[in-house]
């Protein structure tokens, strides 16, 4: 009779255990994907400011119309590349993040276009948003560490390869160019 | 980050225990000296301990902002700090989006409010607001939503509240003490022959009184500090960059203004003591933070990374090996790169300078004081105040006349 209660115990306890550890999982993940939605909100909301502050550099620096092009084109390239695999979202985004920071420092040369209020305004909304986009980068490789902890840990890591909860993946930027700090060269 | 909020948990219970001992004791030799009975004082002291928690799980962030004179402010009235705040709250993984208040004073000071961190706010003054460039700024707001993010305002608020029950109580039996003793004298004096042991019951009562509040505040500062290392070296997580929190912290150090709306109750949840006194010695055991200097000492040091696990290297390094300041459990959750500084003349970054900053804190101010503002074609921004009787108004400068 006292081992029946034994064995029963214990399954009550090794079931509680994989509930719980199964529903951190579920809650971990879910977070994940959470955190990867925010990074293309931010993005998006890059690409919602571009034809704004073209526009209002447009009147200003009638002479810089390839810069101004530029990132129009990139803008519209990174825009279509939505859904065609994070590659090439990636790579397009970063030449739009380079098109960008081009005409922002071509902008340093018209004082009228700096001194405008709307110009400065879309340029704090701008630098910020870039910051949004490392930050949910920042938070959605956090949460996958945390995740694949979870995975790979025991006593979860059991439950996981039961119910067949797979690692995810880093965001990783292109090492080399993203990663290093900028260069000022006085030449 | 879960594992080490709960283990921190723990031991901050231990102390909030502590506290609700020292609560209970008093209650009870309370009663025991006044009604003759211990059981009388304990349900006192509880009725009084829950009627103020409640009060302040429900009403504590209005309190505390409504005590401090702040005010909500919008996106449009100060745009940079308000994406700052998101900045951070995406770096943190916070759900909502905090209320942001602006206190209108010249010290140097910040706090976060809300009992959980669906509701929660953060208050700056506006003498900050003026000082920060934004990687400081990004530093304290930071710190303020880790203290959202560790739940350390409602046990802040917990603690506070038990420690006002306690200096409540003995405050109100020191003096029914001193009126029994003035008009009280004959009637116990008429019972006569007490004995020795009402006196001994008296005199811990007595000494109960003295201690109980000066103990309560020991240990609430002992919780409080803990508070303030890890909700800086959280901070230097979510910006992977503890030196904008370092140089802010060296920037309100700096600073001698006190701030008018604190006091004592309320001075944990700032990010510095608002009354700190220069020259104090370190790791005093009557402070709500750790020494600012110290603080700034362990965040430099920062040397390999921004996570937990590099803090308390740091720590340990500042202390002479003096052991952990975090919970272990946290520490295994991986490296976290340095991110470099935002660069002075980086292109992508619309930095005010100093003037700029203050011009723009000063207009909010008037602004948030219903003073309209004129523009004048000569370059001046008139203030018109909110009594202001006349139909326009003259430019000082080129003595335009502007319709109001």
């Amino acid at each position: 009779m006292i081992a029946l209660y034994v064995v029963i115990g214990v399954l009550v306890v090794l079931l509680i255990l994989v509930v719980l550890n199964f529903n951190s999982l579920v809650r971990l993940r879910n977070q994940t994907q959470n955190a990867w939605s925010q990074i293309d909100v931010q993005l998006k909301r890059r690409h919602d400011l571009i034809p704004n502050l073209v526009e209002t550099a447009k009147g200003y620096m009638a002479h810089e119309r390839e810069t101004l092009e530029a990132v129009t084109n990139a803008r519209n390239l990174a825009q279509g590349a939505i859904g065609k695999g994070i590659d090439a979202q990636a790579k397009a985004e970063g030449e739009l993040g380079g098109a960008l920071s081009r005409l922002l420092a071509v902008a340093e040369n018209y004082p009228d276009l700096k001194a405008n209020q709307n110009f400065l305004a879309l340029q704090e909304e701008l630098t910020s948003t870039e910051n949004k986009i490392a930050f949910s980068r920042q938070f959605y490789n956090d949460s996958i560490l945390r995740y694949n902890n979870k995975i790979q840990m025991f006593p979860s890591s059991v439950i996981a390869a039961m119910t067949g909860f797979k690692a995810g993946e880093f965001f990783e930027i292109e090492v080399g160019t993203e990663r290093e700090a900028p260069k000022v060269s006085f030449a | 980050m879960w594992e080490q909020i709960r283990s921190n948990q723990i031991r901050s219970m231990v102390l909030v225990v502590g506290m609700a001992a020292v609560l209970l004791v008093l209650g009870y030799f309370l009663g025991l000296v006044f009604f003759g009975s211990g059981t009388g004082g304990l349900i006192i002291a509880l009725v009084l301990w829950l009627v103020m928690n409640l009060v302040a799980y429900f009403q504590g962030d209005s309190i505390l902002l409504g005590i401090s004179k702040a005010r909500k402010i919008t996106r449009d009235d100060h745009p940079r700090l308000f994406n700052v705040v998101e900045e951070m709250k995406i770096a943190s993984g916070l759900e909502k989006m905090p209320d942001i208040y602006i206190i209108d004073d010249p010290a140097l000071n910040a706090f976060a409010a809300g009992r959980d961190p669906s509701r929660a706010s953060i208050a700056i003054t506006s003498g900050l607001l003026q000082k920060l460039n934004r990687d400081e700024l990004q530093g304290v707001i930071a710190h303020e939503i880790s203290h959202i993010k560790n739940r350390d305002v409602l046990l802040m608020s917990f603690c506070s509240v038990l420690l006002g029950s306690i200096v409540i109580l003995a405050w109100y039996a020191t003096h029914m003490l001193f009126f029994s003793a003035m008009y009280g004298g004959r009637r116990s004096s008429g019972r006569g022959g007490g004995g020795g042991g009402e006196a001994i019951v008296l005199l811990i009562g007595i000494l109960l009184m003295i201690l109980a509040p000066i103990i309560a505040q020991l240990i609430y500062f002992a919780i409080s500090r803990r508070r303030e290392y890890l909700a800086d070296a959280s901070g230097a997580l979510y910006t992977r960059y503890p030196e904008g929190l370092a140089s802010a912290l060296e920037k309100i150090a700096a600073s001698t203004t006190e701030l008018k709306t604190a006091n004592q109750a309320t001075a944990p949840m700032y990010i510095i003591n608002p009354f700190r006194q220069k020259g104090r010695p370190a790791a005093d055991l009557t402070s709500t933070h750790p020494p600012i200097s110290e603080r700034i000492r362990i965040l430099r040091s920062m040397a390999g990374g921004a996570s937990l696990a590099d803090y308390n290297a740091a720590y340990a390094r500042v202390h002479q090996g003096g052991g952990a300041i975090l919970p272990s459990p946290a520490l295994a959750a991986g490296a976290a790169p340095l991110r470099a500084p935002t660069p002075e003349s980086a292109p992508l970054e619309p930095e005010p300078g100093k003037v700029e900053r203050t011009r723009e804190v000063s207009d909010l101010m008037w602004r948030m004081n219903n003073y309209r503002t004129v523009n004048c074609a000569c370059g001046t921004k008139l203030k018109v105040p909110p009594n202001f009787k006349k139909s326009e108004v003259r430019c000082p400068h080129c003595g335009r006349i502007h319709p109001v």
